[in-house]
């Protein structure tokens, strides 16, 4: 055909039914659901993956500031502690005369008691510690630093309420009439930093008063703090909750006024306690560090108290009894099954078996572990053992299952070569093709243990959910693991524990991205293709 | 425990000894002519180990299991009729005590406790001394036979590989075991549940609250046991929150799969596989925190935002969170059955002129749909076993109703609140737990066993 | 060889058809491995062009490329042009969607989608709109059935799966279900492939009658088929296109070497 001719036919009008502007029109309709529906795709994903991300930065924002805690080095009255018997000190007493003297103003009851509770309740209980493994540190000053209150920390971490602090530059005259403080200030100065509905309007309305389930104004004047209660257009008035209030000056210049975010009768800890707490840390005496007893210390019913460490030893336990189970009877039960059995009804029921075990409830598990561990050969409530074989047998179908394909990935030829210079057929086994599946093996192992390390409800089912204050020293020790603990500490009210369960849960995931990423990286180390 | 670590300790230092000797032995036999021996040293020297150890083993297993059940019958046989007039909780009691007592833990209170205890002591001074004979004798025995049986021509191997394959099938036998174990003691202590509460109450009765149940026997406390224990509240709770995981799940992972395998790039699959496999791996505890903490509330407040009484257990927390968390489960399996319909269907439809949208909404899926069916039912067995998540986020109150926005409890929840904490195991209260598990179970497996049956069948098709 | 008597031969009462499609130039790489260089061939109108060659020379990766299937494939690359009426189908502004309407495509395996005989038919008429109502839609699906020639075998079990057919019968649903979309070419790889003797016969007969209203090329590892089916013939051998003709002309009386020993079974 010539170019003449081609040019002559390339004109002729198309016939297609598939070109007419009815089909491009159907076909624009049919791109754009094209399109609706790959949006769709990509909004499910985009779905899925963002549950992820907010899960795990929620959990990350609340978990990692309990890594950190406030201790206080208070000067402390050591003079009464026999150095011959350090284990027999008043400490309790030690604590509250440290932070009491902090504070001599303070003389009503409720006051003292308050002030002490700004420590720890176990801050006794680690002094005596501290002073037992370093005595001398009572000859020095500020060697003990103890734990402040859960309360006192989040304060200080600034989770119990938000404040704006504003300073007036004009002078107010100062009136002191027993607890009672009035300042008053010059017309509008009070209006220029506090917000407009918060001033009365004029000097014809009655004086606002400050309920504890509003505004929460505190005013600083030198060294003195006063926590107003009355607020008219031009004075502020109120009880001083730090200083002396009767060495104040009849008139001062820059006075200071603090408004806290949260009202004080939304929270658990007062005007009082945050003065208390700002003056300690003016002072010099608060550091933050590195959470040690929340690295080192097994449960306590006080948040500040309360450590991961039993938990981690109950896991570690636990796990080590299911591998030690698990992973020879799992290898040994898939070698037969992939390697000997013959294929008659009874290797297929037994595989049948095993992939439904893999699905069966873990909490059925639980049920077994109960009725045959627990309450058929009596063993101990609570013991890593019992919880290990139970886990065991949970694990034991994804050891076999990830096993047989291991080893069905070793091609033939190697068993034909084992077997073709004389071993018998379980030499060629063990000998060849094992080490050949083992990283396939290695890798469902960690896998199979790493979900047993998450597993929870099963062991809830044979009294792991014990309270255990001192480390776990032994397979029949009472123990709890990772998940039950951050089980038990979520169900606490306290705002601490929920940062203590969201810090557990940042221990417990980190330790399953180090599984998980040594089964990866054994994968892509010894991973074969043939 | 620490007894048993000992003996095994003990026991891999026999075997390791009698190992060597073996070996010594066969070398000493063979001479400077190693290849007289059939069978290599090695082989010898775990024939002596596995002939001189492996009975007394299993025998020394054996009696760890049945020493105790076995010194409980000699016990109440020796009582007698002052035995058999004790109740059914005192008579455990009383062996616990007589244990202690015979252990020297406690101090007998009654006389029946002191003849009991007395018979304990008895009974272990005979067997424990019995059972060290016997040991003993199977050991020198099989020491003496080994010892003798070591020579060059002597097929060790054979008896070697026989033990390790007796060995193999043993393992791959435990998992039968298991399930054994599972189905008996479901069945048994169920059995003992229904002897209390009459079986078709329990299964078709609607109010739930088994902490007004009543404790003893006959037919008053029966009837009065049957009213509380009815457990239509607890299905229709777990079915809701399932329902709810199930239309959180299905769409998003079959769609996710469907993107991953149909669209997406190389690239992005190999970066959102991962993170789809991360949140599989996240424990349910976490779930359950993250619902119970921070969905929970949010919910609530939103609720009351908008003028809606929501609880704070909410169904709807619960039941998305979980199926958040079934979400991978859903769309790996999804992934996989969609990646079996062969690469020519695809073509044929594309050959067509089938944008890829109507290839996989008219092609794939239809063909694939038994694989897909059969991945949400594993994600409803799932849901349905699922525990941390509700125990943490959903109610204790067996309420019947449909409403999502209401508290609802779970079978889970309920077999949870009903043992955790409680050491009577003889109450309708905590044998209420097993036949919820047996209900559990039993539908769990027929979910599983069709499920995989037809997704086998499904990959069968396309091979 | 020779003494074929072939229906080519026999029917082409119009002297000269115009070119329905045209390779220029064609060239076509998997990566970094060229499989086809410069191939021009023309697909003249209403006829049967067969397309032969031995085993990986290139000749389905060519008919692949005149519908753009190639593009499912990663790594594939396209250079040169392919013309459908003149207009290149590899440029910007071509619709592939519409492309693999107007060349509908059968394939090597019968793959008739797991759905009921009725519905692969209609299947195409479907996505591309092409009844107005369900009596529309039926009269599509039987006359392509008729036409596929499979009426009388399948008439009575219209909506039972398509897949329960015989290998044979399950080509010809294929064939139905391409021409029920009422496309202007058809493309056709090794059709008869996986089928015996008798379907084969059933199918060429019916590629013949098929060639009245529609362009077909066909990928064919038989001679003899190419010979019985097509009027054009083009040898392919290692990428290249050798020599293409009249089919009576290259298996009578080839010009090249290469295609004289592969018809005559020294290469293959």
């Amino acid at each position: 055909m010539t170019d003449q001719l081609m040019s002559q036919y390339a004109t002729a009008e198309t016939r297609s039914i598939h070109t007419t502007s009815d089909a491009r029109g159907r076909l624009k309709r049919r791109y754009r659901s094209e399109a609706n529906f790959k949006a769709l795709g990509v909004a499910a994903l985009a779905t899925a993956i963002l549950f992820l991300v907010v899960l795990l930065s929620s959990i990350v924002w609340k978990g990692i500031p309990a890594f950190v805690y406030n201790f206080a080095s208070l000067p402390l009255d050591v003079a009464g502690v026999d150095r011959t018997d350090l284990a027999k000190a008043n400490y309790d007493g030690i604590v509250k005369a440290a932070i009491r003297a902090q504070f001599p103003e303070l003389t009503s009851r409720g006051d003292t008691r308050l002030v002490a509770s700004l420590m720890s309740s176990g801050a006794p209980t680690v002094l005596r510690d501290q002073v037992q493994d370093d005595p001398a540190g009572l000859d020095r000053a500020g060697a003990y630093s103890l734990p402040i209150s859960d309360f006192a920390d989040l304060y200080l971490k600034g989770q119990i309420s938000s404040s704006t602090t504003s300073t007036i530059a004009a002078t107010a005259t100062v009136r002191v009439d027993g607890d009672k403080v009035t300042l008053t200030f010059p017309a509008g100065a009070l209006a220029t930093v506090l917000a407009a509905d918060a001033v009365p309007a004029n000097a014809a309305t009655p004086p606002r008063q400050l309920l504890a389930t509003d505004l929460s104004l505190l005013v600083y004047v030198g060294d003195v703090v006063v926590k107003a209660d009355g607020l008219t257009t031009t004075t502020v008035s109120g009880a001083a909750i730090l200083g002396d209030a009767t060495k104040l000056p009849a008139s001062v210049n820059a006075v200071r006024l603090r408004s806290l975010v949260v009202p004080e009768a939304s929270r658990k800890f007062s005007d009082k306690e945050i003065v208390w707490t700002d003056a300690l840390v003016e002072r010099g005496y608060v550091r933050t560090g590195f959470n040690w007893i929340f690295a080192t210390k097994g449960a306590s019913r006080e948040a500040e108290m309360a450590g991961i460490l039993g938990a981690v030893i109950g896991s570690a336990l636990t796990l080590i009894v299911t591998l030690a189970l698990a992973f020879p009877v799992g290898v040994a039960a898939a070698i037969y099954l992939e390697e000997f059995a013959p294929r008659n009804r009874w290797t297929t029921f037994i595989e049948v078996n095993i992939n439904n075990l893999a699905a069966v409830p873990s909490i059925v598990f639980g049920l077994l572990g109960l009725a045959v561990f627990l309450n058929f050969f009596g063993f101990e409530r609570s013991a890593p053992y019992v919880g290990g074989f139970v886990l065991a047998l949970m694990t034991l179908p994804t050891i076999i299952i990830a096993s047989r394909v291991a080893l069905r990935s070793v091609p033939p030829s190697i068993r034909e070569g084992a077997l073709g210079i004389g071993a018998s057929r379980l030499q060629a086994v063990f000998h060849h093709v094992l080490p050949l599946a083992m990283p396939g093996i290695l890798t469902g192992a960690i896998i199979g243990m790493a979900r047993a390390l998450g597993e929870t409800a099963p062991l809830l089912m044979i009294g792991m959910v014990a309270f255990v204050v001192d480390l776990p020293n032994g397979f029949a020790s009472a123990a709890t693991v990772l998940p039950v603990q951050i089980y038990m500490w979520a169900d606490f009210p306290e705002p601490a524990f929920e940062q203590r369960t969201s810090a557990g849960i940042l221990v417990l995931l980190v330790f399953l991205v180090a599984m998980n990423l040594t089964a990866i990286i054994l994968r892509r180390r010894f991973e074969r293709r043939w | 425990m620490t007894l048993g670590l000992i003996a095994l300790l003990a026991f891999a230092a026999a075997a390791a000894i009698l190992f060597v000797v073996g070996m010594q032995r066969a070398n000493a036999l063979a001479g400077a002519q190693i290849s007289s021996l059939h069978s290599t040293p090695v082989y010898h020297g775990s024939f002596l180990a596995i002939v001189s150890l492996f009975p007394a083993f299993l025998l020394g297993l054996v009696w760890a299991a049945v020493s105790e059940p076995l010194a409980d019958f000699v016990v109440v046989r020796g009582l007698g009729t002052d035995f058999d007039a004790l109740a059914e909780p005192d008579r455990n009691t009383l062996l616990r005590f007589a244990r202690a007592v015979a252990a020297g833990t406690a101090d007998a209170t009654s006389e029946i406790q002191q003849r009991a205890a007395d018979l304990f002591q008895r009974i272990d001074q005979i067997s424990t001394w019995g059972i060290a004979a016997i040991l003993a004798v199977l050991i020198l025995g099989g020491l003496v036979f080994g010892w003798r049986a070591i020579a060059p021509a002597y097929r060790a191997r054979h008896v070697v590989e026989r033990t390790v394959m007796a060995l193999l099938i043993a393992a791959s036998a435990v998992a039968i075991v298991t399930t054994l174990g599972i189905v008996l003691s479901l069945i048994f202590e169920s059995i003992r549940f229904f002897e209390k509460v009459p079986f078709f109450q329990f299964l078709f009765g609607t109010h739930w609250s088994p902490q007004s149940a009543f404790e003893g026997a006959g037919a008053e406390t029966s009837a009065r046991n049957g009213e509380v224990f009815g457990a239509i509240p607890v299905f229709t709770g777990t079915l809701l929150i399932t329902a709810i995981a199930i239309f959180v799940a299905a769409p998003i992972g079959l769609m996710s799969a469907i993107y991953l395998s149909e669209y997406a790039t190389p690239r992005v699959r190999s970066i959102a596989k991962p993170l789809l496999e991360v949140l599989a791996g996240i424990p349910t505890v976490v779930y359950g925190f993250f619902a119970a903490l921070t969905v929970a509330p949010l919910f609530r407040q939103f609720g009351s935002n908008i003028g809606l009484d929501v609880s704070s257990e909410s169904a709807l927390a619960a039941g998305l969170i979980m199926g958040v968390m079934i979400i991978p489960f859903v769309s790996s399996l999804s992934d996989d059955v969609i990646n079996a319909v062969p690469q020519s269907l695809r073509d044929g439809s594309a050959g067509l002129g089938a944008t890829k949208s109507e290839t996989i909404q008219k092609v794939i899926i239809p063909a694939a749909l038994p694989g897909i069916v059969s991945a949400l039912m594993l994600a409803i067995s799932r849901a349905i076993g699922e525990t941390m998540i509700v125990v943490m986020a959903a109610g204790l109150a067996a309420n019947l109703t449909a409403n999502p926005l209401d508290a609802v409890t779970t079978v889970t929840v309920q077999i949870v609140t009903l043992l955790v904490g409680d050491q009577e195991f003889d109450s309708a209260k905590t044998l209420a737990a097993f036949a919820l598990g047996l209900v559990l179970f039993c539908v769990t497996l027929v979910l599983n066993i069709v499920a995989l049956q037809v997704i086998r069948k499904y990959r069968e098709q396309y091979d | 060889m020779t003494t074929q008597t072939s229906l080519a031969q026999t029917v082409d009462p119009r002297p000269l058809t115009r070119s329905k499609l045209v390779g220029d130039r064609v060239c076509v790489f998997y990566g970094a491995k060229q499989a086809l260089f410069d191939v021009h061939l023309e697909i003249e109108e209403n006829r049967v062009t067969s397309l032969i060659g031995p085993s990986g020379c290139g000749k389905s990766t060519f008919l692949r490329a005149l519908n753009r299937m190639n593009d499912t494939i990663e790594n594939c690359r396209v250079t040169g042009e392919i013309r459908l009426d003149g207009e290149d189908i590899y440029d910007r502004n071509i619709d592939v969607v519409e492309l693999r309407a107007r060349v509908g495509m059968v394939f090597q395996k019968p793959n008739p989608f797991p759905k009921s005989i009725y519905e692969n038919v209609a299947y195409g008429p479907k996505i591309h709109g092409l009844a107005r109502s369900k009596a529309d839609l039926d009269e599509i699906v039987t006359s392509s059935i008729r036409r596929a020639g499979l009426w009388e075998e399948v008439k009575d079990r219209l909506q039972e799966p398509g897949t329960g057919l015989s290998g044979g019968q399950q080509q010809r649903l294929c064939i139905a279900r391409a021409i029920a979309t009422k496309p202007e070419v058809l493309l056709m790889d090794e059709p008869c492939s996986a089928l015996d003797p008798i379907a084969t016969a059933i199918i060429e007969e019916l590629i013949d009658e098929l060639r009245e209203n529609f362009t077909i090329v066909i990928v064919t590892h038989s001679m003899q088929q190419a010979a019985r089916v097509s009027q054009k013939t083009a040898f392919f051998h290692l990428g290249k296109l050798i020599e293409e003709g009249a089919t009576g002309d290259i298996f009578t009386n080839p010009v090249n070497k290469q295609t004289q020993d592969y018809i005559t079974g020294r290469i293959g």
